[in-house]
């Protein structure tokens, strides 16, 4: 049943809406139409849950996440003032209880996302019709429930979940699976194929040096080798690795064809999701630029400073363990303003050793704004942190790089040099912090079992959720599963075969 | 009108509580919330399920953080930038701030978590006291008492209602009738004292695994123990094959070495009842924390302990044992012989963290 939360806003709102609308379209904003709606907490937290639609299959993480969120804001932990989503129209969500500043300042930042996730490059390939393929998705799975019955399907669904961070966040961009040859082109490959018989030449020994060089016959055995190696190579399955495992799971492994469409659906989201994850930082960073900015110059009366400055300074807490994304992205975006105003970039800058002089460069090129929209087009948290994290700026920051000390089981300080700080940054940012995973071989061991590689970049996989992760694996595959892997810095092969784990050290080539 | 989320909440709350799908039941981990009280954290347990993926352990991990600090200085033990537990990669744009919390809304959390009941006091007639508490305002009163800010809003109030008030010169005059005073009431309230006693044992098979278990244990049992009395004394033990009363920091750090002989600490305990907390005036809770590895002649001297001192004085003696690195000892066993015997006596072994609440409901659980 759908419950529809659709009110149209009160008068005061709609008014600071419309004003915060065409504060956002005169800064030069662009986004897809925005619809508020207000909802009380539990309704927010029930869209939160929901990852912002409205209507879900069902399944009980859910509601694990709205119990979760109902007693931290019961318990007055944490409180969710917004949500957004993306979509067209974009739908925004606004606590009924949040002030009227909270109200403005929420509306500005809504503002800033919608212009993000309709202008930057990395949700260029998102659906912007979720709202109704998720609606989509859940009666899909209904129907699968109603086939085959609910604790099958959901069992199914936690075993799917389980590798649902398999995916390749980067095939929407790139055309990786290779066209399938059409006739014409197999013709034209077996007759250049016939074509190039070979091979000697009938020829009298006096003649022999001349008709069949030596050299020339090398470089057609030399052929023949590679093309021996190509064939063998087509042998092997698949030809190269891949990284996105949940669509070589769809397509190859022995499923039926309602798990096929569950493990779709949840493929699905998770790549919907995907540049959400890529983009945490910048997103987050643009709307509170945009926010403070809107609020600061034109938004904030009087009576509304205290809670504005409260609101925030609590959202840009920093603290030790944890880097805040909001904190980071617009002060970034704030230092490539400035910069750009400065001048402060190219080979000239870079190159200038006068410390003095660096300090105080100024072009006076006012080319800030445009350069942090060209920013907000083309960048993700990797990119952006890339190209335009400097020193000054991570000491400005206060920044340094943590790492876990093995023998007393504490995160300690490691450094507060740019190079490491910057190495770690990344590293922590990638794949979004989760281990990059690849399809290495579907035939292993010429037995048709799975071998993944884990591509090992210096930190080790958690053992025991990797060996349960093997086994809901297996349970898709139905033949062992193996993944290359690093434990106690020895490569390792973890294997399940169905009954037992196996965990064999990999013998050196 | 049921709607999705209450369904999807429900089938949640019956995989917690082990009612279906049991093979999920070893996913099921006791998050936490991390909420602040001044300088302290403290966690509200969150029940969740954590579907396992391939993700990274904690050796060779770490984040970047922001702040002051030195080269070399630890920052926790908890996780790394990044994402909490199976939140990653579908966030949206949400705000999430943290807000305080108080140590009674905290304990009363704690007792809607794990169904502890209230404790009653022991003893009919419970020491009453008398008690002022300013609740009021009234228009008479000693200076002393005088409610500034009240009285400044009246003679604001009357000095703007007759017009002579000049904001470009804000000048407040109250006369007798703006003046406002602080009134109390003498309330009557039943006087119930706690003292709690803890005894850890820090022999050297108690590593800092297991008094970090001991801590957090001990945290939550004072906060509910503190919401439960009006007033609450402690006091710490700690032996190996003497004992040793030392203050509540001592307590959680000190580190030693030797064997054990858990009948010294009785010993202390007993000594300390004596001296500070008369029996017919205090409740009195006693909470032992040691991995049972006891020197084995020593377990018939701490019985008779037990029996001829402790037992009959105390409300709850507690005994916690850790499972430490070089496994569990055997006094427990000695206690289960005459846990029938004594109503007050509560058992629970503790192996890890995850152990600890269904520990604290086990100890508390009694009401008494």
């Amino acid at each position: 049943m759908v419950v529809t939360t659709y009110r149209p806003l009160p008068k005061e709102l709609s008014d600071i809406q419309q004003e915060m609308e065409q504060h956002a379209r005169d800064y030069g904003l662009d986004f897809f139409k925005t619809i508020f709606e207000v909802l009380d907490y539990e309704e927010l937290s029930m869209f939160a849950a929901y990852g912002g639609f409205p209507v879900r299959y069902p399944h009980w993480r859910f509601g694990a996440q709205y119990d979760e969120l109902m007693k931290g804001y019961s318990y007055g932990l944490q409180k969710i003032y917004e949500m957004v989503i993306n979509t067209d129209p974009c739908y925004a969500y606004l606590l009924s209880a949040n002030d009227i500043t909270d109200q403005k300042l929420v509306i500005a930042h809504v503002y800033g996302h919608c212009d993000f996730f309709k202008n930057n490059a990395w949700f260029s390939q998102t659906n912007r019709k979720m709202l109704d393929q998720m609606a989509n998705h859940a009666t899909r799975m209904n129907r699968h429930i109603d086939n085959f019955g609910y604790e099958v399907v959901e069992t199914f669904i936690d075993t799917c979940l389980s590798l649902e961070s398999l995916i390749d966040p980067y095939a929407p961009h790139i055309r990786r699976t290779q066209k399938t040859e059409t006739k014409e082109e197999t013709k034209k490959r077996t007759d250049e194929e016939s074509e190039s018989t070979g091979g000697r030449f009938p020829a009298k020994y006096y003649m022999d040096r001349y008709i069949n060089p030596e050299e020339v016959l090398e470089e057609e055995a030399s052929q023949k080798r590679q093309k021996a190696r190509e064939l063998s190579d087509q042998l092997k399955f698949p030809k190269e690795r891949m990284r996105d495992v949940l669509y070589f799971l769809i397509q190859y492994a022995p499923l039926e064809d309602w798990q096929r469409d569950v493990l779709t659906i949840i493929r699905d989201e998770a790549c919907y999701f995907a540049p959400q994850g890529q983009t945490k930082i910048m997103n987050e960073g643009w709307a509170s630029f945009w926010h403070s900015t809107i609020m600061t110059r034109h938004g904030l009366t009087d009576e509304g400073l205290i809670n504005y400055a409260d609101h925030h300074s609590g959202t840009m807490a920093t603290s030790p363990n944890r880097l805040n994304p909001y904190k980071l992205g617009i002060e970034l975006l704030k230092d490539i303003e400035e910069r750009w105003n400065k001048g402060q970039f190219g080979p000239e800058y870079e190159n200038c050793t006068d410390m003095y002089q660096k300090e105080h460069w100024d072009q006076d090129l006012g080319l800030g704004r445009e350069k942090i929209f060209e920013v907000r087009r083309i960048h993700n948290d990797i990119t952006f942190i890339d190209t335009f994290l400097t020193p000054e700026f991570c000491y400005k920051q206060k920044m340094f790089s943590f790492a876990f000390n093995d023998s007393n089981k504490t995160y300690e300080i490691q450094s507060r040099e740019f190079q490491q700080i910057k190495q770690q940054l990344l590293n922590s940012l990638s794949n979004h912090g989760r281990p990059v995973i690849y399809v290495q071989d579907a035939n292993y061991k010429n037995r048709g079992e799975l071998y993944l590689e884990h591509e090992y970049l210096g930190v080790e996989l958690k053992l025991d959720y990797a060996q349960d992760t093997l086994a809901n694996l297996h349970s898709i595959w139905k033949r062992p599963v193996n993944i290359e892997t690093v434990v106690d810095d020895r490569p390792t092969i973890l294997s399940y075969d169905g009954k037992k784990h196996s965990t064999n050290s990999k013998e050196k080539k | 009108m049921v709607r999705r989320i209450d369904r999807d909440q429900q089938r949640f709350d019956k995989i917690i509580k082990g009612k279906v799908r049991q093979q999920l039941r070893k996913y099921i981990n006791h998050g936490e919330m991390i909420g602040r009280k001044g300088r302290e954290t403290v966690s509200i347990p969150v029940p969740n399920i954590e579907i396992p993926h391939f993700q990274h352990g904690e050796k060779g991990s770490g984040g970047v953080g922001q702040g002051e600090g030195e080269v070399g200085q630890p920052i926790g033990r908890g996780k790394g930038d990044g994402d909490g537990p199976g939140q990653a990669g579908n966030e949206r744009g949400q705000h999430i701030r943290e807000v305080e919390l108080t140590l009674e809304e905290l304990a009363d959390m704690l007792g809607e978590a794990l169904e502890l009941p209230r404790i009653e006091p022991k003893g009919e007639d419970a020491l009453t006291s008398k008690k002022d508490r300013y609740t009021s305002i009234r228009p008479t009163g000693p200076d002393s008492l005088r409610h500034f800010k009240r009285t400044y809003k009246r003679a604001l109030r009357r000095m703007i209602a007759t017009n002579n008030y000049d904001p470009q010169d804000p000048f407040i005059v109250p006369t007798k009738d703006d003046e406002r005073f602080r009134s109390w009431k003498t309330v009557t309230e039943p006087h119930t004292n706690a003292a709690v006693i803890y005894m850890m044992d820090v022999s050297g098979s108690m590593t800092d695994v297991q008094k970090e278990i001991v801590r957090t244990e001990a945290f939550w049992i004072d906060t509910w123990l503190k919401r439960q009395y009006d007033g609450i004394e402690r006091r710490y033990i700690v032996h190996d094959a003497v004992a040793h009363e030392v203050d509540e920091d001592t307590f959680y750090r000190i580190r030693e070495s030797g064997g054990t002989r858990i009948s010294s600490a009785y010993r202390a305990a007993d000594h300390i009842i004596k001296r500070d907390f008369p029996p017919s005036l205090w409740n009195i809770y006693c909470f032992q924390f040691s991995d049972g590895d006891n020197w084995g002649e020593d377990n018939s001297d701490c019985i008779e302990n037990l029996k001829q001192n402790l037992f009959p004085i105390c409300n709850l003696f507690c005994y916690g044992q850790v499972r430490s690195p070089y496994g569990s000892g055997d006094f427990i066993k000695e206690l289960r012989k005459v846990e029938e015997e004594f109503g007050n006596l509560i058992l629970s072994e503790i192996d890890d963290k995850e152990a600890i609440y269904g520990s604290i409901k086990t100890f508390l659980g009694t009401g008494k």
